[in-house]
Order: structure tokens, then sequence, then C-alpha cells
């Protein structure tokens, strides 16, 4: 049973005369996890950031559970309540606790009374096995903790579907795999994630379809042993195997 | 509106011969004040213990206390032990004494950013301690330094206004009389401001271009807001 | 004259420096603030409009500022020099942490904002509960400074016949002919203010001080 859960139509994105993206098409289902792939610079960042209307595309149309948010005059704060995003850099409230971070949304935007929202925050921190550093800065966090700490408090507002926009690319090699761990939990929990990574590893194991992003358009598209073992372009051949050789493989083979 | 440009246009040989006052002692203090400033500057970084005291004492008193009463301390305070100046000399010493306090700041933060490597490399070569200060690390600190110290002749220039206290024609006092004649207080201090304001930006737009001939490509600008 | 006489008579207008201080520096913290905020966040003709008010205000000398002001807030209602002045000064300093505010909310990295709005929050409760108290322990070292400044600038409404400390100084140096010792109890006065009201501010910067790794 496949229930969109975003649909993307014929988005474009331009700044000045440079395009960044045209005509993107993209859907992801309920409980499923795609990750896009591509060159750095290919505007895989601002397409994410066009999905939860931070951007704001030229032109195309967006979904979000059958309804559409590209309309004009939509409530976009609204909407990035039920939209997650992970930053490459953290992003964390440096004034709050790791508590605090997480809490805030519940009691200012999803207006939760005190006690509420403290036990959910402490819920999604434990979810991603940070309770013990509740009371903790993001000074006093590592990267990897930070990163964690950036995804409970997207969690926290229960949001339909996680954007992942290179969670791991500032990250030390050594802590990239707790960050990876905790994603990998959230698919098998059944979270709709659509993720823009590095990490093959991630993206052959994990996920259900992997998008294929190069000079601003869709090249190709498929389940991971499509794309990796018979892809239907060179370029994405090339790509690849050049990236996994690159970010070398933790995980298991197969 | 129209009062202000009637009184521009009446008193504008006055206000003239106020501006050039003013300019005057903004142009003295902030001589008065780079000298002493640089001395107290290099007291401060590289002298032994007694001198850095002497320093810090000096920048913190005359930075601590209101330029007003420094002005009434010389003007008014030392004829009574023996020394009696001017008013315009009373007015130079006060600016520049008061301006070298906060000069010696700037200079000190510009020597400080360029500081122990450069020292170090400098006596690596051969170069005695006093030797790299001149030769190395002041005309390091002294292109540091113009961003932040250009906030200083305009901050000269605004502070001499309270020198017309003590009865010098500057621009201020030029305007208390234009109001006393006129019986329109508003009209007359609105009067010298403009031209104040004519002379800040005139000011700025010099300072903006020695700042931007003498940038060295690379390095850091320091930023410090201290007035 | 006996010392302690003479002390106490300069001392005696401390009471008026401070109180001048305790008006216009609040004073110039709330407009400061408002204008800072419209400055940011208020879109293009407010901030040609601020910056305006900024280069206007902060390139005219202060005392010219307060003679304006005096004259013109005592001409509209019939308020003494004392709370004129005060006000006027209050006016004045408000350009000056206008600029403040605006450096430190220009400080908070941007993507501060960029991460509120992704979790829902409107810009006005991002900027309310992300930004400001950010922007607020980046701007107490330069408001510190602001305090001193206006502090020392107090000592302008002595133009205007407030007895404060250095109008006290300047009337017992006649009297006891003895002016030299009066304006350094004056500025002795002055340096005690300033220094004390720079430890309070720095205890506040600890204070408030995020904690980061040990």
């Amino acid at each position: 049973m496949s229930n969109p859960i975003l649909i993307v139509k014929n988005l474009t994105k331009t700044y000045g005369d440079n395009v960044v993206f045209h005509d993107i098409d993209i859907t992801v289902n309920e409980g499923d996890t795609d990750v896009i792939i591509g060159p750095s610079g290919t505007g895989k960042s601002t397409l994410l950031r066009c999905i939860n209307l931070l951007t704001k595309a030229d032109s195309g149309q967006i979904w979000l559970d059958g309804e559409e948010i590209t309309v004009p005059g939509y409530d976009e704060d609204f909407v990035r309540q039920h939209i997650g995003m992970v930053f490459q850099n953290f992003l964390l409230f440096n004034h709050l606790t790791a508590l605090d971070n997480v809490k805030i949304g519940l009691s200012k935007v999803k207006k939760l009374d005190d006690d509420q929202a403290e036990r959910k925050a402490f819920q999604e921190l434990d979810r991603v096995g940070l309770a013990d550093r509740a009371q903790h800065y993001p000074g006093q966090l590592s990267g990897g903790q930070q990163q964690r700490v950036a995804i409970a408090r997207a969690l926290a507002m229960d949001p339909r579907i996680m954007l992942f926009d290179e969670p791991t690319s500032a990250l030390d090699p050594e802590l990239i795999g707790e960050v990876l761990e905790v994603m990998r939990k959230l698919a098998l929990e059944g979270m709709t994630m659509l993720v823009v990574t590095h990490e093959m590893g991630f993206a052959r194991e994990v996920s259900d379809r992997i998008i294929f992003l190069e000079k601003g358009s869709i090249v190709e598209e498929g389940s991971p042993e499509e794309l990796f073992y018979r892809p239907k372009f060179e370029r994405t051949r090339e790509f690849l195997w050049k990236i996994t050789e690159l970010y070398g493989k933790k995980e298991s083979e197969d | 509106m129209a009062e202000l440009w009637e009184i521009l246009t009446r008193f504008f040989p006055e206000f003239l011969k106020g501006t050039a006052v003013t300019l005057e002692l903004t142009a003295v203090g902030l001589i008065l004040g780079f000298v002493l400033g640089l001395v107290l500057a290099l007291m401060r970084s590289y002298g032994p213990k007694g001198l850095r005291i002497i320093a810090i004492g000096y920048i913190e008193l005359f930075r601590g206390t209101p330029l007003l009463v420094q002005l009434f301390l010389i003007y008014y305070g030392l004829p009574s032990l023996g020394l009696t100046l001017s008013q315009s000399l009373s007015a130079y010493l006060a600016l520049g004494l008061n301006s070298a306090a906060y000069q010696a700041e700037y200079l000190r933060g510009a020597i400080q950013s360029i500081g122990e490597s450069q020292m170090t490399a400098g006596r690596a070569i051969g170069l005695t301690r006093w030797q790299t200060i001149r030769f190395i690390i002041m005309p390091q600190a002294l292109r540091l330094v113009i961003p932040a110290w250009s906030n200083e002749p305009i901050s000269l220039l605004k502070t001499s206004a309270v020198v017309f206290l003590i009865a010098v024609q500057d621009l201020m006092a030029r305007g208390k009389r234009a109001a006393t004649i006129t019986y329109n207080p508003i009209g007359s201090y609105l009067a010298i401001a403009v031209i104040y304001l004519i002379i800040v930006f005139a000011m700025c737009e010099v300072l903006k271009w020695i700042e931007r001939k003498t940038k060295i490509p690379g390095f850091e600008a320091m930023s410090e807001k201290i007035k | 004259m006996n010392v302690s006489r003479f002390i106490q008579y300069i001392a005696s207008g401390t009471a008026y420096t401070v109180a001048v201080s305790l008006i216009s520096l609040p004073l110039g913290l709330i407009l400061g603030l408002i204008f800072s905020l419209l400055y940011v966040y208020g879109g293009k003709i407010l901030e040609r409009l601020m910056s305006i008010y900024s280069s206007v205000m902060r390139g005219i000398p202060p005392i010219v500022l307060l003679f304006i002001l005096y004259f013109v807030v005592s001409g509209s209602i019939n308020l003494s020099p004392f709370w004129a002045g005060s006000i006027s000064l209050g006016i004045v300093s408000s350009a000056y942490q206008m600029e403040i505010v605006r450096g430190a909310l220009l400080s908070v990295s941007g993507g501060q904002m960029v991460a509120a709005r992704a979790i829902g929050m409107s810009k006005l409760q991002a900027i309310r509960y992300v930004i400001i108290p950010q922007a607020f322990r980046l701007a107490i070292p330069p408001w510190s400074n602001e305090a001193a400044i206006v502090i020392k600038d107090s000592s302008l409404v002595y133009a205007l016949g407030v007895p404060e400390i250095l109008r006290r100084a300047q009337l017992i140096s006649a009297s006891s002919r003895q002016p030299f010792l009066a304006f350094i109890t004056a500025g002795l006065i002055y340096f005690l203010l300033v220094f004390l009201t720079n430890r309070l501010l720095d205890g506040l910067e600890k204070r408030v001080r995020l904690p980061a790794h040990p």
C-alpha cells in the first residue's frame, strides 16, 4: 500500500542566470526512506529547503499529505510543524540545554503545557540515546551528540516526514556512526524520510529508493539494487563507484 | 526651517570662524593624543612593571572620568597650584590628554593582535627587542589600527564641543551667541548641528578613503568599539 | 573649610548624577531596543529611516543635541532641567544603544533563525525565543561601555544648572578657593561610579555566560 506523504512536481529554482534545479518530480511514500545523491553544488540542499518552504521555488507544486502547500498564502509555519529538518551544521539553539532545545518547539509552537512538553522532550532525547545529556549545552557536546539532539528536536514535533540535509558531512569520521545508527533505527520504525547524503553504505542498506541528481535534474532513480548493480546510465555508475571509493564501506558487504 | 536658513546665512562668517577653532582643537587634540597614546601603548605592552602600572593607571583614570572634569581641573584647578594656562591651551591639553588614553587602547589592541609570533620571528633573526618593536611590530600595528582608530577623530570633534564652557570660541560657543542674540535657541543650535553633521560626514568620507588606500590585502582588520 | 564638609558637599551631587544616569540609560535602552528591532527586521524603508536616525544622532556632539532636545522638551512640557536633561540624554544614548543591539542581533548566526523556522516557529517567535536571548549575551560588553559613557555624559547637564557632582565642585571651588581639590574629588567620585558599574556588568556577563567544553 503506497500512500504518498510528499509529492513534488515540476519544481524549478533559479538564482539569477543560474538554474539550481529544474522540473524535479519526487514522490515519497509513507514509511519509505528515499535518498538523494549527487555531486556537490547540484542544489540538493536548496531542494530540501524548498520542500519545507524555507526557500521559495520559482515554479512547480508540492503536496504534503494530499494538500498542496505551494498555493500562495499557505501558512508556512504550519507546514514546518509537520516537516522535520536536520541540518548539516546541526544548528542547535546555543543558549538552551539539550532538553530545552527539544522542548522549545513543544511549548512555544505546539503549545503543550510545561509538564507535557518536558516529558515528551525527555522521551525523544532518550530515543536518540542522550537522556543523560539533557542538561548539557551544545558547547559541551560532541558533534555527533549535537546532531542527535537536532534529530530529537525535529522528531519531537511528530512530523509526517523527516528531511535530512547531509547530516553527517560536518562530523569527524568516528562520530558518523552514532548518527547513522539513529537514522537507521528511525527508518526501521517506519518514519518517512528524505535524506541527502554521501554515505553510500547507508543508502544501499537502508533506503527504499535512491535518486541521483546531477546538474539540476534527476538523472535516474530506483531501488538500491537497481542503481548500484544495474544502473541505466553511465554517469550514474561513474558517480556511485567514485563516491563509494571515497567514503568507504562501513557496513557489511552483501 | 526658514528660520534655520536665516540663522545660517546671518551668522555664516561667525560660524565659519567657530568651525576653524573646532577643527583646530580636534587636530591638536588628535596629534597630542597620538604621540602620548603611542608612548602609553608601548609602556603598557613592553614596559617594565612600574611603567606598565603607570600607563594602566593613566588610561583608567582618563577613560573613567568625564572630559569636562579634566577640563575644569586644568583650567580652574591648576592655577591654584601655580600653573595658569589660557583657555585655548587648557582646551588643547585636556583634549590631548583625554584622547591619548583612548588612542593608547586602540594601539594596544593592534599590538596584541600582532604580538608574540612577530616578536619571536624578529628575535630569531637577531634583532633586539626594541628593533623588533620599531621595525616589525609597530609598522604593522599602525596599519592594523586604522579602522578602529578612525573613530577617534570624529569622537574628538564631538567631544571638543564642550570647551565652550570655558569660553573657548568654538562652533558651539558661536551657536550659543546666536541663540542669545536671536532668542531662538532651537534654531541656533539646530544650525550648528547641521554644520557639525556636514563636518562629520566629510571626515567620514576622508577616513574611509584612507582606510581603503592603506588596506593590506589579506590582513584581518581588527574592530574594537571603545567609544 | 573643613575637609569632610567639603567632600560631603560635592558627594551630595552624586544622587543627581546617579539619578540622571538611571533615567537616561534605561530610556536609551528601551528606545534603542525598539529602534534596532525595526532596523534589523522592519524591512527596507524602516532600515533606511533608522540608518539616517543613527547617522544624524551620532554625528552631532551630545552637548549640542542636549541643548536642542532640552529646549524642545521644556518648550512643549513644563519640565525641570533635571527631567528635561535626563530625557534628552536618554534620547541621545538611544542611537548608540540601537547600534549596539543591532550589532549583537546581526552577530547571532543566520543559521539560528533558519533552525527556528524549521521547527515551525514564526519569525516573531524566532526573534523572541532564539535570537534575542543570544544577542543579549553578546551585547553586554559594549553595553557596559555605553553605561560608562552615559555616566560621564551626565556631567553635561552641568550646563543646564542641575546640581550634580560637577556643578557642586564648581560652586565649592569658588567659595573654598580650593579648585584643584574640588575637581579631583569630583573626578574620583565619577571614577568610582564608572568602576563599580563596569564591575557589576562584568559579573553579569560571567553569570550568563554559556558553558562550553570543559
